[in-house]
């Protein structure tokens, strides 16, 4: 099973898919990211479009007529340009789009422990929160109370 | 049509106020039955136990019934709204997908006309409510701290959840500023109580909580009523309420999980359904008799919609803070929640203080307000912004205006072929002036805290599910739906407990309020069962 008899993209979307998700996410070798047309990171994207493919299918469309069906040619400043003149126009398919590869891609292994991150689903170990400094609440303690008694109050008053 | 046994009371509706109603009146011995459209929840069906638990906010756990489409959902028409609406049909209702905040309604909300001039008060007020609160309380099992001299005092059985380290630094900017600070009322459990374990903070637990520790009726109310002798129907989806020759509710129709239509005949209707879902079923529920729908000679069934409309100002700041690795609620303030004569609005909001998300949540939360980029600059800003994020929302009262409604959408209809709710709603003049307000303030505590890339959501992002107002309780039959203790005006033995009997809106979370409500409604029957349909 291939990512696109999984998500129900041809081979050719999935193509435009990758480039249009490595323009949105490049990857930074400095920082240890990688792009989100990294095959993992494509493929977990590509298999969870789900419900929204009409959307996403809708994405890629709108974004390759925007590049005259060009986009994998373009320069990296002018992918950046396009890319955030589109998704700054919002819409479904925009929305569709941003989600899928966000949620794919900040769930990544790598990605998540290049960030510092644990690579696991919350439940069950959980997460350590803090107290934190309750003595911040002194100066609060010491107000009067100030809500509305209306067995006092009368109108006006307020 | 299938024949059903005739029982006391059918309760429709399991959520928060169904619940409430159901076990409070278990302890009469009466037949009780409650019709449930969706289904139970184990603690494994939730999203915090896989990787995809950020993606699954926005599909099987979204918070509109219309994008997470469900077999168990009916559809929503809210198009001619900038207010969406939330609600989850399930065992537990809305309390399964819940933020948990627990704050009550003040005693000024109860007496708006009285103190304020505006809306209508209620016909019942604070201190009649004040020891539903508190068992409530109790059965829900709240976290908090006491001496709040921003609220009315209260008692909560668990201490509150950590500031932590995004909460100590909202503390130090309001403590700067003078202004008002508490942490916050919540029903997530921070010390093991009555069969749940304590928080071990799985993060944001809107899309429910695989621990447990976030109280749902299904693991509070539930339990006990069904060991009470109450039965719980589930995957029954109620049409109508049918009445009989009296004029009296005869009964229920619904559609079982195969769409088999059913009859469930009872000598007492609640309707427990949500202030969207109960007065769709009034509505689809007209006769002959009531051409206008069931119990609605006021012609209010359906109106003065209240939404809470809900601005969420956000910003960063240099900390790494707690992030999403903890519950978002942390703390309140009531500063402005009351009147001020000095405003140019009339009653308030409380701020509510949120800590971060996850790294899913918050990038697309930061490329949906457009200060997180795509393209070469992505990683770079998205540093400044994971784990950083400070939010406040502002949690503003509407009043109740009739164009505000639910109505039958006359083509869009559920799985069932029943009629959909349409909604049709605007947000007041006062109630802008208030948001205005309240976002500035929060833009002044964010940036007394440091933070910088602020950023103002207004609306359209953030609809709570609090859905108010829809069949008013009141004394007058000609300005109400229910009386002071609600009961139909019309018909003498249909009830409702839900958030449609609110007469205003208050600005606070709700679902501590509709259960006090409920609470005090099942009290009021069993205390005039003698002479319940006089």
């Amino acid at each position: 099973m291939n990512a696109s008899s999984e998500s129900g993209l041809i081979d050719a979307e999935i193509r435009a898919l990758g480039e249009v998700a490595g323009a949105m996410i490049p990857e930074n070798a400095d920082l240890g990211m990688p792009g989100a047309d990294d095959p993992v990171i494509l493929r977990d994207i590509a298999c969870s479009l789900g419900r929204d493919l009409p959307l996403v299918r809708e994405a890629l469309m709108a974004i390759a007529a925007r590049s005259r069906r060009a986009f994998a040619a373009l320069d990296q400043g002018s992918r950046d340009t396009l890319i955030n003149d589109y998704f700054a126009q919002g819409g479904a398919a925009a929305t569709a789009l941003g989600r899928a590869v966000l949620g794919a891609y900040y769930r990544d292994d790598r990605v998540l422990l290049a960030l510092g991150h644990e690579p696991r689903p919350p439940f069950p170990k959980g997460y350590r929160l803090e107290q934190g400094d309750w003595s911040l609440l002194e100066p609060v303690r010491r107000r009067p109370s100030f809500w509305r008694d209306d067995r006092i109050v009368t109108a006006g008053e307020g | 049509m299938a024949p059903n046994d005739k029982v006391d009371v059918l309760i429709i509706g399991s959520g928060a106020s169904g619940a409430a109603v159901a076990w409070s009146l278990a302890e009469m011995k009466m037949r009780i039955l409650c019709l449930e459209q969706g289904d139970w929840m184990k603690p494994t069906d939730f999203p915090s136990n896989g990787r995809d638990w950020e993606a699954r906010r926005y599909t099987d756990f979204e918070i509109s019934p219309n994008r997470r489409g469900r077999d168990t959902d009916y559809p929503i028409n809210d198009d001619n709204s900038l207010m969406k609406i939330a609600n989850f049909n399930g065992v537990g209702g809305g309390t399964l997908i819940y933020t948990a905040h627990w704050p009550r309604m003040h005693p000024s909300d109860f007496r708006v006309k009285s103190l304020d001039g505006v809306a209508d008060d209620w016909p019942v007020d604070y201190w009649a409510l004040e020891r539903f609160y508190d068992e409530n309380d109790r059965m829900m099992g709240v976290s908090g701290l006491a001496g709040d001299p921003g609220v009315p005092p209260r008692h909560p059985p668990m201490p509150p959840i950590g500031l932590g380290k995004t909460g100590t630094r909202y503390a130090q900017a309001m403590n700067r500023l003078g202004w008002h600070w508490w942490p916050s009322d919540t029903t997530i459990a921070t010390t093991d109580y009555e069969g749940r374990a304590a928080c071990i903070n799985l993060g944001h637990c809107t899309p429910g909580c695989a621990q447990g520790a976030k109280a749902s009726t299904d693991i509070t109310y539930w339990p006990l009523a069904l060991r009470a002798g109450v039965e719980l129907r589930t995957r029954c989806r109620v049409r109508e309420i049918t009445t009989d020759e009296h004029g009296m509710a005869a009964g229920a129709v619904y559609y079982d999980a195969d769409g088999v239509e059913h009859f469930q005949p009872a000598e007492v209707v609640i309707l427990a359904c949500n202030g969207v879902g109960t007065p769709r079923l009034l509505l689809n529920s007209a006769s002959a008799r009531f051409p206008d729908g069931l119990a609605n000679s006021s012609g209010l069934v359906g109106k003065n919609l209240m939404l809470h409309p809900w601005p969420i100002v956000s910003g960063y700041v240099e900390e790494t803070l707690d992030g999403g690795r903890g519950p978002i609620n942390c703390i309140w303030s009531k500063q402005f929640y009351e009147t001020d004569p000095a405003r140019d609005f009339v009653r308030g909001y409380t701020l509510q203080f949120g800590r971060g998300t996850g790294p899913a949540n918050q990038a697309m939360v930061g490329a949906a307000s457009g200060l997180l980029p795509w393209g070469r600059d992505h990683h770079r800003r998205y540093r400044t912004m994971l784990d950083h994020r400070l939010s406040i929302g502002v949690a503003c009262e509407d009043l109740p205006e009739e164009h505000n409604r639910v109505t039958l959408d006359p083509v869009l209809k559920d799985s069932n072929g029943i009629p959909a709710p349409r909604i049709d709603y605007t947000i007041s003049e006062n109630t802008r002036r208030m948001m205005e307000h309240g976002i500035a303030r929060a833009e002044e505590i964010l940036t007394e805290a440091g933070a910088t890339q602020l950023y103002a959501s207004r609306t359209a992002l953030n609809y709570p599910g609090h859905l108010l107002g829809t069949a008013r309780m009141g004394t007058d039959p000609e300005r109400s739906v229910v009386n002071e203790w609600g009961r139909s005006h019309d018909v003498k033995n249909l009830f409702i407990v839900d958030g449609s009997i609110w007469v205003t809106s208050g600005g606070v979370n709700p679902t501590s309020t509709i259960q006090a409500l409920a609470l005090y409604v099942a009290d009021q029957m069993k205390q005039r069962l003698a002479t319940l349909f006089d």
